[in-house]
């Protein structure tokens, strides 16, 4: 039997969503019949719009998919404008402030407290701005994700910009592709760095060289000067749910301009026979594990392209570094060479979150020492590009950059967390605000060997994963436990994650570790790893050594002078920062206009 | 009267009557030989699979972890409250729930 949400999509979905969404909007929250709430929120997901969790009714959090995390001039400041004027409710967080805006791990942004009444206003300024909410989530094309660079990176095998952009175009607002049985996240990267993380999206191109138009392979020794460049396919990754997976090879390369076409195959294949009786098991990763590479290959070739597939060209994924663990460029923070010889700059964003003013303020420095360009990591970290080198030591002076640091403590540059229980149904525990406070004891209290300048801790409320954790040095999971008998909120901590060449998901070896003992387990850890690894050693590859109970071993969970005020229950607020915090003083929906 | 009964957003919270009403990331006490050894499962919702009534009792199937001993796994069917009159009140969170059927 088909599920409501496969119901709901056959009736109302994609673009014809967004009349009714704009009559609600006018009509009011109260608008929308009683009986169709759980359909119009399903619905409206489709244009970027998430209603926020139990007790805060009537809020909705709001997603802007920005291709490849690229916000051309002006933009930044269009959503620091947005922000500050429409992204305030009555919770107001204690790190943050009233107004802020999210960058996420897939390089989009979200804001959060929007009202149902403001949202044409906001559709309509995004809009005259070139940005957009559509399919930010819901069951379509997500948001494609790449090396924010693209187009710039000194480090480049193929500018893959051109071809995100024509991917955006042809499958944002595409009605064959609108309504597929859940969310299709594709990644396309040009460079060698594997920055694009393509590994963990349902759909992966990767920069590989193919010798084409008859000759030998690619993989022969001496041909490399016919290679063309294209990019390698591989299908069905995915983080979420305890069942994490790796994209699979399907052995193609594709010529740059046949990606449309090889992606739309697959999506039309996902489309055609991906689970829709159950939501569970519909991501296409379960169908690559039904299935097989192979038959993907072939149910591809055979039904859904019309033109012979090549196999697979040789990568270059021995070079990939980005979130690996190891070698240079673990991330895109710091002053990096552009091809045309100006410099990016990678700033660390602490758990992706930037107050209004905040943003704004990066808006104009992005004008006034670049070309006002800014772009987004999957880091949860900005970039700014074009920066010339005679502008670059006063930009690296300006006031802003010391809490945004294009250089800062391997703790504060390692976090990324996802939103957890301040917004989030489906989570277990407080994750932002929490991962701050570790970042900021762990820098003040924790040392790491000298040569270690990178360490990688992901925190993410429950096992939907948004946070990445599965490929972190310390990957950090919601959960609770009793302490002293009462209930208090608590983490699995997992070890040994990351990207590269041959990527990893961390070992999950120490579970329910209280909240407040969780900074100490990590300096004991931090501490054995120091004494005991080899010279020169990665974290990554120190944690490969051991079995699991030799980890949990390491871990030793302490109570020390951290302290952690979201211990208890924050699922059981309204809004864990709130003075009033019970569920029985939840703000009333909001009152139309 | 008909009760419409949902299980959305990949599980997160039951709707009744299009209205949210259970959540996950509660601690529940079960008496669930089933799904660990100890006398009581002192159970973390973290997803609830599905939902149906029985009577006027709302029942749900959710899988969770143990904080006791760390076994996981989905429930049978817990009740978790009432309907009447198509008004849902919850069971009391801290009483010990039994699987039904
Ligand atoms: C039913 C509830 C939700 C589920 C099952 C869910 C699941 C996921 C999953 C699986 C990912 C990507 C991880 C991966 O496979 O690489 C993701 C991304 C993300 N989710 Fe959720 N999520 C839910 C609700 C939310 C809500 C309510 C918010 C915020 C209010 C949120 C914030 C995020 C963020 C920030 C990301 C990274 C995002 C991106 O740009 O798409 N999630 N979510
Ligand atoms: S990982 Fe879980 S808690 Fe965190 S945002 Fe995603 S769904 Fe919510
Ligand atoms: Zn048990």
């Amino acid at each position: 039997m088909p599920t409501d949400v496969e119901n709901w999509k056959s009736e109302v979905y994609g673009n014809e969503i967004r009349d009714r969404l704009f009559e609600f909007a006018e009509e009011g929250f109260d608008s929308i019949p009683d009986d169709e709430r759980d359909a119009w929120f399903e619905r409206f997901k489709w244009w970027g719009l998430y209603h926020q969790r139990n007790g805060q009714e009537g809020y909705f959090m709001m997603r802007i998919g920005t291709p490849n995390g690229v916000l051309e001039p002006g933009q930044l400041r269009t959503v620091g404008e947005i922000a500050d004027e429409y992204a305030r409710g009555p919770g107001v967080n204690p790190i943050f402030g009233g107004a802020y805006a999210d960058f996420t791990t897939r390089q989009s942004i979200q804001l959060h407290w929007i009202e149902l009444s403001d949202v044409p206003a906001i559709f309509e300024k995004l809009e005259e701005n070139g940005l957009s909410t559509q399919q930010a989530c819901g069951d379509s094309w997500r948001n494609i994700v790449g090396n924010p660079v693209a187009g710039k990176d000194g480090q480049e095998v193929i500018d893959a910009w051109p071809v995100i952009s024509e991917l955006n175009e042809t499958f944002k607002g595409n009605d064959d592709h609108a309504n597929l049985p859940r969310k299709w996240k594709v990644s396309v990267t040009g460079s060698a760095d594997g920055s694009g993380q393509g590994d963990i999206n349902d759909l992966a191109f990767e920069p590989a060289y193919k010798a084409v138009g008859g000759g030998s392979g690619g993989d022969g020794a001496g041909g490399e000067t016919e290679d063309t460049v294209g990019f390698n396919v591989r299908v069905g990754g995915g983080l979420a749910r305890n069942e994490p997976r790796f994209a699979r090879d399907i052995d193609v390369w594709v010529p740059p301009d046949r990606v449309p076409d090889v992606a739309g195959g697959l999506s039309a294949l996902f489309r055609d026979y991906g689970d829709r009786e159950d939501r569970y098991n519909a991501r296409v990763k379960f169908l690559v594990d039904e299935w097989g590479a192979d038959e993907v290959r072939e149910t591809l070739q055979e039904e859904y392209v019309d033109f012979e597939l090549e196999t697979a060209g040789r990568d270059v994924r021995e070079e990939y570094t980005y979130n690996a663990g190891e070698g240079e460029r673990n991330d895109l923070i710091g002053v990096h060479d552009q091809k045309n010889g100006e410099n990016f700059v990678g700033l660390n964003v602490l758990v992706g979150r930037m107050g209004a003013d905040d943003v704004l303020e990066l808006a104009d420095l992005a004008e006034e020492y670049g070309s006002g360009e800014v772009r987004l990591s999957q880091r949860q970290n900005v970039v700014v590009t074009d920066v010339p080198d005679d502008a670059l030591d006063e930009f690296l002076d300006e006031p802003l950059l010391d809490h945004y640091s294009p250089s800062p403590s391997p703790f504060m540059r390692g976090s990324v967390a996802c939103t957890g229980t301040e917004f989030c149904s489906l989570s277990i525990v407080e994750t932002k605000n929490r991962q701050v406070r570790f970042a900021r004891w762990l820098k003040a209290n924790v040392d790491l060997p000298d040569d270690v300048d990178e360490f990688h801790i992901h925190l993410s409320g429950c096992t939907a994963s948004c946070a990445q954790p599965q490929i972190a040095d310390v990957s950090l999971r919601g959960m609770k436990t009793r302490k002293d008998g009462d209930p208090v909120e608590a983490l699995d901590v997992g070890l040994g994650g990351g990207l590269g060449e041959d990527p990893q998901f961390a070992r999950w070896v120490t579970q329910r570790v209280p909240v407040d003992e969780v900074p100490g387990a990590l300096a004991n850890l931090v501490e054995s790893f120091a004494a005991e690894r080899d010279e020169g050693e990665s974290f990554r590859a120190f944690v490969a050594r051991y079995d699991d109970d030799e980890l949990d071993a390491l871990v030793e969970p302490e109570e020390t002078d951290y302290e952690d005020p979201m211990m208890h229950n924050t699922k059981r607020t309204w809004y864990p920062y709130a003075e009033d915090d019970a569920m029985e003083d939840a703000p009333p929906t909001p009152a139309d206009d | 009267m008909t009760t419409r009964l949902r299980v959305l957003d990949d599980g997160a919270w039951i709707s009744v009557n299009d209205g949210r009403e259970v959540r996950v990331s509660e601690l529940w006490r079960l008496d669930a030989p089933e799904l660990c050894e100890c006398a009581l499962t002192d159970l973390v919702v973290e997803n609830f699979q599905s939902v149906g009534v029985d009577g006027s009792t709302v029942e749900v199937r959710a899988y969770g972890q143990c904080i006791a001993c760390g076994a996981t796994g989905t429930t049978g069917w817990i009740p978790v409250g009432r309907v009447r009159g198509g008004e849902f009140t919850e069971l009391d969170r801290s009483a010990v729930r039994r699987v039904r059927r």
